[in-house]
């Protein structure tokens, strides 16, 4: 039952609960329950309505509720509106919110003397539950909220929070879970998740369907490229016509270049802001602030607005290329609109011919209420090493009670005795088959229990908590005599590329490069208008395989009454000069571009099949001496190129003995690299670079390849490189599929031998995530580009 | 050829891909910066736990150039070991095997800065070795000619592969690091660039080794 000082509130506002709401509450006893309910339908407060049932009016001291977001934004976010209510009603209930920006002296008192409710994200929590007063902040809770728990669901993230609730569970063995997901397409999976031992499922009334079309544009779009910048008057157009629009971009580089040229064609200065994940937190807070002002009438934005920020009021959400998936795109429509009865309207806007058909295959989806996912598989080892290492940091712990305490989390309900103890035996001893460090070990056994040798490694091991990995980063500051104004960080090897006078877009301006200086980038206003693109370290979303799926039969329609003419006469141009992929069969098209000889090989197998078929294809092109030196793989084709052409492309797919010679291939490949980098950076074999670290000389660091030929080399059984192979596979689908795929078309090869790119392979120039292939190529690529610089300042190839 | 011949101070000299130089003429081998024992190092300070294999590893690769040149003396160019106690603590498998390729040749070791203080190893320990026209010391000395150092750890990158490098001004020639842990500083890094006079050359090591200007180098 509501305090009453809050029913007596909600009626002062005419607000009455929705029928979701008045089940969570009457659920309120039960040990674990799932919410499922659109954007907008007031998840939020459903989950937090028994909390403030309990607390009641005069709540005791302790903490009680602990609610967890994927995005610091959000858990601010939810302070506010939270605060509302328990203010407006007078309950004496005190929330705060702990994240990465929380201050040092505010996390201090926090410990010292918890809120009621504390709303924090896995990280913060993963560093309070290392500390060892943990039992002793814990020991009272009562209720666990897990916000946009489908978002947590899809990454390692959720992995070490379930592992967490299963720590909060035995200090607290009274805690009650909650989850709340947007609309998901397994919903029993992700109950699984949260409590395996049982959860109920409450749904909410999904509300009206969607209002979502393509905007229709005077200028067609271009054929590649992925601006969306024709579109610009239209979508101005829009954006006056409503109150609050959003501009999803899929990538923050897009957002900037989008929003830049907006801007330039904006003549009525409509206040329109740019969010992303690479601004500084100034900017960041400055268009929050704006927005929650209601003075701001569209936004640029990235996946950083992606999950339910409560920002004022949002009647049109633009969607500008192509949605990648139809869960996300159904996720972000659903931000339009929150008032619950009220259909929620957006536009697609593709950005260039191919999104066109993406655009119109999401449509036909989300009309079919199509939702796409691919189930996740067992816990990741490196992400329990991780917790066995915090876990150690808040005191020893007794391995049986450890397993066993795993074991009730939803990701690792299936873990073997034998994997854990590979685990403890890794962040104890390093498990290298040469015991080296039977005198240095990290975690020693002492009366029973596993606890550090060494009482100081608890710092590192608190600083390099989290399974985020993020790309080194530099800071950019404008340049001037007091420091200069922060304005968001680049990725490292983009600032390796500038030198002085290189002009960027971040923050929606153009800047001048002028140095690096203490590890920030210095930079200068520039007035020029045609910048150099920054790249950054934006999100790049995979299609998924339902989408392929619907592009590839939309290609076999005769003609395309259901496109728009511009991307009819494209697919037509492609049937003229190549042809389109077919169901049951590969088109292949070879042709030679600024030097290089590609390879494109259409299997609409999804992003993850063609990546593979990239390995497999380029290992077998290096076998037979065609030199191959990269590969791109989207969801539709994977694109080779290399220095000679391929005249006869059969051999390359065959079925038979694809598997021969593959594991030291793959072993060597980028892929693998980096997939070691991230699992041996969470398992907690290399320590995350800070900036301190870095600015103290580079030298004592090195590269993390190193340490990985160095175990394939010596320890091929090593813990680290099982990890490796496991989520490498994973990432790119098993041989069978491909095998399967090459058996099924076997000679049903369509080769095109072309003059020129093909209209259908245009796109794939300027796809990112190119892999590059360490062959023979690569020595011979190094040697030309020696020689020809040293022919340049005159000196001959002494060879 | 693999290697790379140019010549300092008039004396010919080739850059092996491997990282090591090779001094034809007085049929010398000279590494820099083996850094042997860095894992046990790191271990022992509470660190993270790495592969416990770079001795071997470092060893195997030496072991191969040794028996591909098979040099009178063999000149090592300061830290040899991440830190003196790293070299008391050398397993002894490995002790006896370095104890094998150090047999019957001149070995000169070179103080470092990890490694400042004699070895208990056997052959000779030096601040620094004059040899001819050429200096081999640690840490490049502005001014210095004919010198021959390590320390940077330079690497560079061409055709955007970073690799490890030599770089060789008129005067001087910089090592990259031998040893399998180690990492690097961009030679264009104003700490080494303003060492390197020009016309500077980037050596990198890999299959082959390439040389290539270092005005055209992106670091």
């Amino acid at each position: 039952m509501l305090p009453a000082p809050l029913l007596h509130w909600f009626d002062s506002r005419g607000w009455s609960l929705h029928p979701h709401q008045e089940a969570m509450l009457s659920a309120a006893g039960q040990p674990a329950t799932l919410l499922i309910a659109p954007t907008g339908g007031g998840k939020t407060l459903a989950g937090f309505l028994p909390t403030l049932a309990e607390l009641g009016a005069k709540p005791g001291p302790g903490l009680h509720t602990l609610y967890i977001s994927p995005l610091k934004a959000l858990a601010a976010d939810i302070r506010r509106n939270l605060s509302t209510p328990i203010e407006g009603a007078g309950l004496a209930i005190r929330v705060e919110d702990r994240t990465g920006d929380t201050t040092y002296t505010q996390r201090r008192r926090q410990r010292a003397d918890p809120p009621h409710i504390l709303l924090t994200t896995p990280e913060s929590l993963a560093l309070l539950l290392s500390y060892e007063d943990a039992p002793r902040i814990f020991a009272g809770l009562q209720r666990v909220i897990v916000d946009e728990i489908h978002a947590l669901a899809e990454s390692k993230r959720g992995d070490q929070l379930m592992l967490q609730l299963a720590r909060l569970q035995t200090l607290a063995p009274g805690l009650r879970r909650v989850g709340l997901s947007a609309t998901v397409e397994d919903p029993p999976a992700l109950a699984q998740f949260l409590a395996p031992t049982g959860c109920d499922i409450l749904t909410a009334d999904p509300g009206p369907e969607p209002d979502i079309q393509m905007l229709h544009t005077a200028e067609p779009p271009p054929w590649a490229g992925g601006g969306a910048h024709y579109a610009l008057p239209a979508i101005l157009k829009q954006v006056e016509a409503h109150r609050t629009t959003l501009i999803f971009h899929n990538t923050r580089a897009q957002a900037e270049l989008f929003f830049h040229a907006l801007w330039l064609q904006n003549s009525n200065n409509l206040p329109i802001g740019i969010h992303h994940g690479s601004l500084s937190r100034e900017q960041r807070e400055r268009v929050e602030a704006a927005m929650v002002a209601g003075s701001l009438r569209a936004i640029v934005c990235t996946g950083s607005l992606d999950l339910g920020i409560d920002w004022g009021d949002v009647d049109l959400v633009i969607q500008v290329g192509a949605p990648k998936n139809v869960k996300r795109l159904v996720q972000r429509i659903g931000r339009a609109n929150h008032r619950y009865n009220a259909p929620s309207k957006a536009l697609l806007v593709p950005a260039n011919r191919f999104e066109v058909v993406e655009c119109v295959a999401a449509l036909e989806a989300v009309q079919a209420h199509a939702l796409d996912g691919e189930a996740r598989g067992p816990g990741p080892l490196d992400v329990l090493c991780q917790h066995l290492l915090a876990t150690a940091a808040a005191g020893p712990f007794d391995a049986d009670q450890l397993f066993t305490e795993v074991r009730t989390a939803g990701p690792y309900a299936t873990l073997s005795r034998a994997d854990f103890d590979a685990c403890l035996d890794f962040t104890a001893t390093g498990g290298y088959a040469l015991r080296a460090y039977d005198k240095w070990q990290r975690l020693m056994l002492r009366g029973g229990k596993w606890g550090l040798r060494d009482p100081r490694s608890a710092a590192v091991i608190r600083q390099n908590l989290g399974t985020i990995i993020d790309t080194e980063t530099l800071k950019v500051r404008m340049k001037n005599r007091m420091g200069g104004t922060p304005l968001g960080e680049v990725e490292e090897s983009f600032a390796a590329t500038l030198t002085t006078g290189d002009t960027f877009l971040i923050g929606g301006q153009i800047v001048r490069y002028e140095g690096i200086r203490d590890l920030t980038v210095e930079v200068s206003r520039s007035p020029g208008k045609t910048p150099k693109v920054a790249v950054f370290n934006g999100t790049k979303f995979a299609t998924s395989t339902l989408l392929a799926d619907r592009v590839l039969r939309l290609f076999q329609q005769t003609d395309w009454p259901n496109l728009p003419a511009h991307t009819a006469h494209w697919l037509a141009l492609q049937r003229q000069h190549s042809q389109l992929p077919e169901p049951g069969r590969l088109l292949v098209e070879t042709f030679p571009h600024e030097g290089r000889e590609y390879l494109v090989l259409y299997g609409f197998a999804g992003r993850n099949a063609q990546q593979t078929l990239g390995l497999l294809v380029t290992k077998r092109m290096e076998d037979e001496g065609l030199a191959p030196l990269g590969f791109v793989a989207t969801d539709y084709a994977t694109m080779i190129w290399g220095l000679d052409p391929v005249l006869t492309p059969h051999s390359l797919l065959r079925p038979d003995n694809l598997r021969d010679g593959l594991e030291t291939w793959l072993g060597g490949n980028a892929v693998m690299k980096r997939t070691f980098r991230n699992a041996a950076t969470i398992a907690g074999l290399i320590e995350r670079q800070n900036q301190g670290r870095r600015k103290s000389g580079r030298q004592a660091t090195f590269s993390s390849d190193i340490l990985y030929d160095t175990l394939r080399r010596f320890d091929p059984d090593h813990l680290l490189l099982h990890i490796t192979r496991t989520e490498a596979m994973r990432g790119m689908v098993d041989f069978g599929r491909i095998e399967e795929m090459l058996t099924r078309i076997n000679d049903s090869i369509d080769l095109r031998a072309l003059p020129r790119v093909s209209p259908l392979a245009f796109p794939l120039m300027l796809e990112r995530g190119r892999v590059p292939v360490d062959g023979k190529a690569v020595e011979r690529l190094l040697e030309e580009e020696a020689a020809k610089l040293m022919a340049e300042i005159g000196l001959a190839d002494p060879a | 050829m693999t290697s790379f011949a140019f010549s300092l101070a008039d004396q010919p000299l080739r850059a092996l891909p491997s990282g090591a130089l090779y001094w034809p003429e007085q049929n010398l081998l000279c590494v820099a910066d083996l850094h042997l024992g860095k894992s046990a190092r790191l271990a022992r300070r509470g660190g993270s736990l790495l592969p416990p294999y770079e001795v071997a590893e470092t060893l195997t690769r030496l072991d191969a150039d040794i028996a591909a040149t098979a040099p009178k003396t063999v000149v090592c160019l300061g830290d040899s070991f991440d830190d003196m106690h790293s070299a008391a603590a050398l397993d002894a498998s490995h002790r006896q095997w370095l104890l094998r390729l150090m047999a019957g040749r001149d070995w000169i070791w070179i103080a470092g800065n990890h490694d400042p203080a004699p070895l208990d190893l056997g052959g000779s320990d030096r601040a620094e070795l004059r040899l001819g026209p050429l200096c081999f010391r640690h840490i490049a000395e502005p001014g210095a000619a004919g010198e021959i150092s390590g320390h940077y750890h330079p690497k560079a990158r061409l055709a955007s592969r970073a690799r490890p490098c030599f770089v060789l001004g008129r005067n001087r020639l910089i090592l990259p690091a031998y040893g399998t842990y180690t990492g690097g500083l961009w030679c264009n890094d104003p700490t080494i660039a303003t060492l390197i006079d020009a016309p500077a050359l980037a050596i990198l090591t890999g299959a082959k080794a390439i040389a290539f200007p270092l005005t055209g180098a992106t670091a």
